[in-house]
């Protein structure tokens, strides 16, 4: 999609105001966190998973080349196709081409970050196919035509009172007439107008969790088994992937899916995981004809020569945006792309440019809790600082914040300057009412929504000194 | 000789710790009180406190903000002005953090600052981490009776694990009882320069954390961050709100006799 990663500051404010999306964030966030806790509390080795995972991605990542070589030749040699896509352009061409070559009318799609990031849908609808999310949540926000708000949760920002409107809406041409609105009678509508869109599709796009470099397996896990449907009732499966997905073998996978599923959602496994190695064979019961993967670098290559690095280990497990409070606060449409929270903080500046996303690094608190939860222990707070470097060096940084930091770093460096500048100001700040305060620099975004406590009056420096002096 | 003599070793008493104060530039300039606060506290704890006139800041401003220049340049100058002491405490986890944690980061690439930001490093601590931890048992004061709420501060919790330590020391005050809040552990939103460059995020935050503070029904809420605890007071202020706000040095000190950072005076 288009990033609107630039309005974060307009999106923000509005999101603080929209009090649907504000019920909706707080029912999600408390659940998340407890199940979570609730999960890892009752695996006494998830510390030594988490050491055990972030090990082996950090090997993998190191032998990439020799892993994703293995991979595409294990795929190759299990009768599928593999294309590497430079960017979202490629890759879109790419899924587009292999439809055509297909004779596709109808594309039904499991939920695929990778293909929100190269923007997919609107790529297939222009080329005239007719493309159906059929994971319940990517489902909803297609009806609604907007982005997902959250990686694994991606119509978490609305309410059922808001899906019922939508379903009402669009599901009378299916001959549905009566509004629902309790969850299972949701879930049933969903199920029976995806069931004709899964048995008459031509083409199935999957995502994938982990790529396997072993058996060259692309393995899927989902909650509602339409992740299965889609890629084994068409004629033809296409998985979107990138490169950081790869791990060296069915071993390792294990340890991952042990920690996904907790660190998600807080269960123990999600409800399915599918394991898609190559099309049908001969005795298989069912199966795609073809088997596609399509592998997007976008940016990743140069991340892994670089200072980001760490950012690859990301599992896309939504952890950090669960217990991040300023996700908690204005929810992932605010963020302006696919990628929301500590996680697309990181990632949206380098995937769509530092200017263009030159808030979002800023937009956070250092406060570290994302990288407490992190399975994979990625310091997403290092990780923002060096974006803010970035940002520092190529003058990005707005100009008063410039200039007045500028002012305080010269002083701080002289504390004799330091000192003598600060017990006047400071005197005048106490005798000062509240409207001497609103003279300080940048004081009206703290007045805002709370005062500004009145300091003591002298510096400690010069009361101390003063008592020194007396002794 | 017999002078000699009386000063060997064995019967010279082991020469107190000398402790160089980091007091931190929102305490020196917004509350002294907790700067003596701390100061009583490890003379108390039979410490040789002193305080070198050299300190402004600890670079975080310019850190956070991507000017590792001017960070790296403050960051020098701290390590020189404490490089002396055998401890260097600061009523602060995130100054304590910022020098514990990521001097030593500044310098990758400057082997003599490396060793120097490591040599301070490892013997940096938080306030009521060292009183805690390190130094002797410190004397607390009495206090009348009441009840404390405690917000865990992000730096100092998850970049120096402090959680305990001041509960423990809280817990040695006859006549103070604690009632947690609701997600002590969840940022306030200040955030340093994060507070007025995103005010309305920010805003919700403190909204929240004051919230939780005012549901426990504390007659105070105690952190070990001044830049926390002037966005809470300055909520709480601004709600209207009794809960009187101390930095928990100012009452392990029993220094609660100025008025507090908000709130009514307990």
């Amino acid at each position: 999609m288009q990033s609107v990663a630039h309005e974060f500051k307009a999106r923000s404010r509005r999101a603080l105001q929209d009090t649907a999306l504000q019920q909706a964030l707080a029912r999600a966030k408390g659940g998340f966190i407890d199940h979570r806790r609730t999960a890892i509390e009752a695996l006494p080795e998830f510390d030594e998973l988490r050491a055990r995972a972030k090990q082996i991605k950090n090997h993998t990542l190191a032998h990439l080349d020799y892993y994703l070589e293995r991979f595409e030749a294990q795929v190759k040699a299990h009768g599928g196709q593999l294309h590497w896509a430079r960017g979202p352009e490629e890759a879109r061409r790419i899924v587009v081409d292999i439809c055509r070559a297909a004779g596709a009318k109808r594309v039904t799609k499991g939920k695929s970050m990778v293909g929100e990031e190269v923007a997919i849908n609107p790529a297939l609808e222009a080329a005239g196919f007719e493309a159906i999310e059929t994971d319940l949540g990517e489902y909803i926000i297609q009806l609604a035509k907007e982005p997902p708000s959250h990686i694994i949760a991606p119509a978490v920002h609305k309410t059922r009172a808001e899906i019922t409107e939508l379903f009402y809406a669009h599901h009378r041409r299916h001959g549905i007439n009566k509004r629902v609105s309790d969850v299972a009678s949701i879930v049933n509508e969903a199920r029976t107008v995806l069931r004709e869109a899964f048995v008459t599709a031509d083409v199935g796009i999957t995502g994938a969790n982990f790529l396997v470099a072993q058996t060259g397996s692309s393995v899927l896990v989902t909650n509602e088994g339409n992740g299965d449907l889609t890629s084994s009732l068409p004629r033809v499966h296409i998985v979107t992937a990138s490169i950081e997905k790869v791990l060296p073998t069915l071993e390792d996978l294990a340890v991952f899916l042990r920690l996904l599923g907790r660190s998600a959602t807080g269960q123990e496994m999600s409800s399915y995981t599918s394991i898609f190695t190559g099309p049908k064979r001969d005795a298989d019961l069912d199966g795609p004809a073809e088997f596609h993967v399509v592998l997007l670098d976008h940016g990743r290559s140069a991340m892994l020569g670089n200072e980001f690095r760490e950012m690859l280990r990301c599992i896309r497990c939504g952890a950090c945006l669960n217990h991040c409070p300023v996700y908690g606060s204005i929810g992932g449409h605010a963020y302006g792309w696919v990628y929301s929270g500590p996680m697309g903080a990181v990632l949206t500046p380098l995937m769509v440019g530092l200017r263009e996303a030159a808030d979002l690094p800023n937009a956070c608190t250092l406060n570290g809790r994302c990288q407490e939860v992190c399975p994979m222990d990625i310091p997403l707070p290092t990780m923002l600082r060096r974006l803010r470097m970035r940002e520092f060096e190529q003058k990005l940084t707005g100009a008063r914040s410039r200039w007045l930091l500028s002012i305080w770093a010269f002083l701080a460096k002289r504390p004799r300057v330091y000192q003598m500048a600060m017990r006047p100001l400071v005197g005048l700040l106490a005798i000062g009412s509240r409207g001497a305060r609103r003279f300080l620099p940048l004081a009206r975004g703290w007045t805002q929504s709370r005062d500004f406590p009145a300091p003591q009056g002298r510096t400690f420096q010069s009361l101390y000194r003063a008592q020194q002096r007396k002794q | 000789m017999a002078e000699r003599t009386d000063s060997s070793p064995t019967t010279s008493p082991i020469r107190a710790p000398r402790v160089g104060l980091f007091v931190t530039c929102l305490v020196d300039l917004f509350r002294p009180n907790v700067g003596f606060a701390a100061l009583e506290l490890l003379q108390r704890a039979g410490c040789d406190v002193e305080i070198p006139s050299q300190q402004t800041c600890c670079g975080q401003p310019a850190y956070n903000n991507g000017d590792t220049r001017d960070a790296r340049d403050i960051a020098k100058q701290v390590i020189d002005v404490f490089a002396d002491y055998d401890y260097t405490v600061a009523p602060s986890g995130s100054c304590a953090g910022m020098i514990k944690e990521h001097y030593p980061r500044l310098f990758d690439a400057d082997a003599e600052y490396y060793e120097k930001a490591l040599a301070l490093s490892s013997r940096c601590f938080e306030l009521t981490e060292f009183l805690d931890g390190v130094a002797d048992r410190v004397a607390l004061s009495e206090s009348p009776s009441c009840s404390y709420t405690y917000h865990d501060s992000c730096s100092g919790l998850r970049e120096l694990g402090i959680k305990q330590q001041p509960r423990t020391l809280l817990a040695r005050i006859a006549g103070l009882s604690v009632r947690e809040m609701q997600d002590s552990n969840v940022c306030c939103g200040f955030g340093g320069t994060f507070c007025v460059k995103y005010p309305d995020i920010s805003g919700r935050m403190v909204a929240d954390k004051a919230d939780a503070i005012r549901a426990t029904g504390a007659d105070m809420v105690l952190g070990g961050d001044l830049g926390c605890l002037m966005n809470i007071a300055g909520r709480l202020k601004r709600v209207d709100s009794t809960v009187s706000v101390y930095h928990v040095a100012e009452v392990l000190a029993g220094k609660t006799d100025v008025p507090p950072i908000a709130g009514s005076r307990s």
